[in-house]
């Protein structure tokens, strides 16, 4: 590099950028909190079923085989839409109904939640599907 | 090794080496269950091996960039580390910390192990990456605050140098984003967007400052080019690292709920993701090829090449296929995420990490170089592990380009676990590459006990 350009004036735009780019990822992220609530469904906060099936889905690490709003594993289906694409019922009775033991398949663990809880756990996959994702996913397969 | 206190960071990399033997293992067993559902259920089921895969990650190569911090600040600061016995306390603290959390993992259901950690207290766990007990964040929290202040304290009393500084920065910021990590909303979608205040970035922001800074210090060492030349090539590396990365951070925020702003920002500043990672592959070879002495480590100049090359490969090219919003919304949660992170990860960190120890352990252990013979070997395992991720890279983005395809793109789309069975072959083969990674991790151990003619340091 040219000796015009020295290495004082590389840390000053260095120094410089960083502080700039910072400020402006701050101040997206204040615009950002201000529109959320147009489209993340904190009402549905209000309710402590949702509350306590966040907390049910957090402690069984269900995040480490599925995603949800694309993001987690990838070992297992998409359940950000889940509630859409099967429904309450078929939610309860399916994790009640694991492991299917079918050999070679893959398996999901029996978690022994209560009927409460996996109605806890619905009522929060119900509030995650109705989030504005901006269309996503592409289709209800997830 | 200019001061006798640089030694600290040995422990720290036979460790990092020990995870890093761990984390492949589980990754192949992850890799077996894909195709073979069933396989150690329900002993390890595939949430747990991914855990320890992904933990064991992250924590080796924390180990490998404090192993590395305290080797490089003394030199550069011509003086002691503050405190060695300090930093030798925190490495074991740090190690049974996450041997106990792995161990966690393992032996009770992740339920348990939230309740019997107290994580109703402060509930921090389940989420990707973050899975560790809350108790284990609070440790990792005190070992880094004990090291920023020994690796402070000893940059304070020292020469500073723009490596130093470079590296302190994302040290510190390392450190600090972490702290998202105990803020977890009730709001999904404030959850979510935090989240990446830790994983984002870390990986794609101050981490990079690391990997630059480590990079320029062997690179200094190896070709014996004018430390002003490599400082002014870092300084410009790492501002491009962050101007595009930290706005870059909006192509995580397409479809999790944040605003719609996001695609444009999101789109266009991570699309200029990979101009950082091409001007390390530039700085790398550029240094080599006007290199003013033949460094006897031939091995680690390879390391330092190969780190530019694939983390541009990984990090920029893979990272850029599909980080355009209108791309993204098909391929965003598929096995094109998990090819671009495996090539990633491998070509910024684990090689920036290894092009270190290639070059420091040998003068922990007394000698300028290794053997003849012993680089030989160390190099067949950078071939084998190098090449045999850059196949488990390809054969998932096959994967990933299909499974779009029949899932998200066609007129009929499958369901997952359909798509699933219609992509196994390449399950398969990226496995098999896997297999040929952990012989390459092997072949690369193995050098380090390869004996021969040794040219004193």
């Amino acid at each position: 590099m040219s000796s015009t350009f020295t290495t004082s004036a590389a840390r000053n735009i260095f120094y410089g950028g960083a502080v700039f780019s910072f400020l402006l990822f701050l101040a997206l992220t204040y615009q950002t909190e201000r529109v959320l609530p147009e489209r993340d469904q904190r009402a549905q906060l209000d309710n402590p079923q949702v509350v306590a099936g966040k907390r049910i889905w957090e402690v069984n690490n269900c995040i480490g085989c599925h995603s949800l709003l694309g993001e987690g594993a990838y070992f297992a289906p998409e359940l950000g839409n889940v509630y859409k694409r099967r429904g309450p019922d078929f939610i309860k009775a399916w994790m009640q109904a694991q492991p299917t033991g079918a050999p070679g398949r893959r398996q999901m663990p029996q978690f022994n939640l209560s009927e409460k809880e996996l109605d806890d756990l619905v009522a929060f996959l119900k509030y995650a599907s109705e989030i504005n994702t901006a269309k996503w996913p592409p289709n209800i397969e997830g | 090794m200019k001061y006798t206190s640089q030694a600290v960071a040995k422990p720290y990399f036979i460790a990092a080496m020990g995870l890093f033997v761990a984390q492949v293992l589980f990754g192949l067993i992850m890799g077996l269950q894909y195709v073979i559902g069933d396989f150690l259920f329900p002993h390890i089921p595939f949430n747990v091996a991914r855990m320890v895969h992904t933990n064991a990650l992250i924590v080796w190569l924390l180990m490998g960039f404090m192993g590395s911090a305290y080797y490089l600040v003394p030199e550069e600061a011509e003086t002691e580390l503050h405190s060695p016995k300090l930093a030798l306390i925190l490495f074991w603290v740090f190690l049974i910390a996450a041997a106990l959390t792995v161990i966690g993992y393992l032996a009770v259901p992740y339920a348990t192990l939230a309740r019997i950690t107290g994580n109703d207290l402060l509930p921090t766990m389940g989420r990707e990456f973050l899975e560790q007990p809350t108790i284990t964040k609070i440790g990792i929290v005190i070992v880094a605050l004990g090291f920023l202040y020994n690796i402070s304290m000893t940059f304070l009393k020292g020469k500073k140098t723009a490596i130093t500084s470079v590296l302190l920065l994302g040290l510190w910021g390392l450190a600090i984003f972490f702290l998202f990590s105990f803020y977890n909303p009730h709001n999904l979608v404030r959850d979510k967007f935090y989240w990446w205040w830790v994983v984002h970035l870390w990986v794609e922001g101050v981490w990079e400052l690391i990997l630059g800074a480590l990079l320029a210090f062997v690179l200094i060492k190896v070709t014996g080019v004018d430390r002003e030349v490599i400082e002014k090539w870092l300084y410009v590396i790492v501002t491009l690292a962050l101007v595009t990365g930290m706005i870059g951070t909006g192509h995580h925020y397409f479809w999790i709920g944040a605003p719609e702003f996001w695609h444009w920002w999101g789109s266009i500043f991570s699309a200029l993701e990979p101009v950082p990672f091409f001007a390390m592959t530039l700085f790398a070879f550029n240094m080599v090829n006007r290199r003013r002495r033949e460094h006897p480590n031939r091995a680690a100049t390879l390391w330092a090449l190969g780190t530019g090359v694939m983390a541009f490969l990984g990090a920029g090219v893979w990272g850029f296929m599909h980080t355009l919003a209108p791309v993204n919304y098909y391929t965003h949660g598929t096995q094109i995420t998990a090819a671009h992170g495996h090539m990633a990860f491998y070509g910024a960190y684990v090689m920036v990490v290894i092009t270190m120890i290639s070059y420091a352990m040998p003068l922990m252990r007394g000698r300028a170089a290794n053997s003849n013979k012993a680089q030989v070997v160390e190099m067949w395992g950078f071939w084998l592990m190098t090449v045999s991720m850059v196949f488990i890279t390809l054969f998932l983005t096959a994967a990933g380009i299909l499974q779009v395809w029949l899932q998200r793109v066609s007129e009929t789309p499958m369901s997952f676990m359909a798509t699933q069975d219609q992509i196994a072959l390449f399950y398969w083969m990226r496995e098999v590459s896997g297999v040929i990674f952990l012989i390459g991790l092997v072949v690369y151990l193995i050098s380090f006990f390869v004996k021969g003619e040794e040219q004193a340091a």
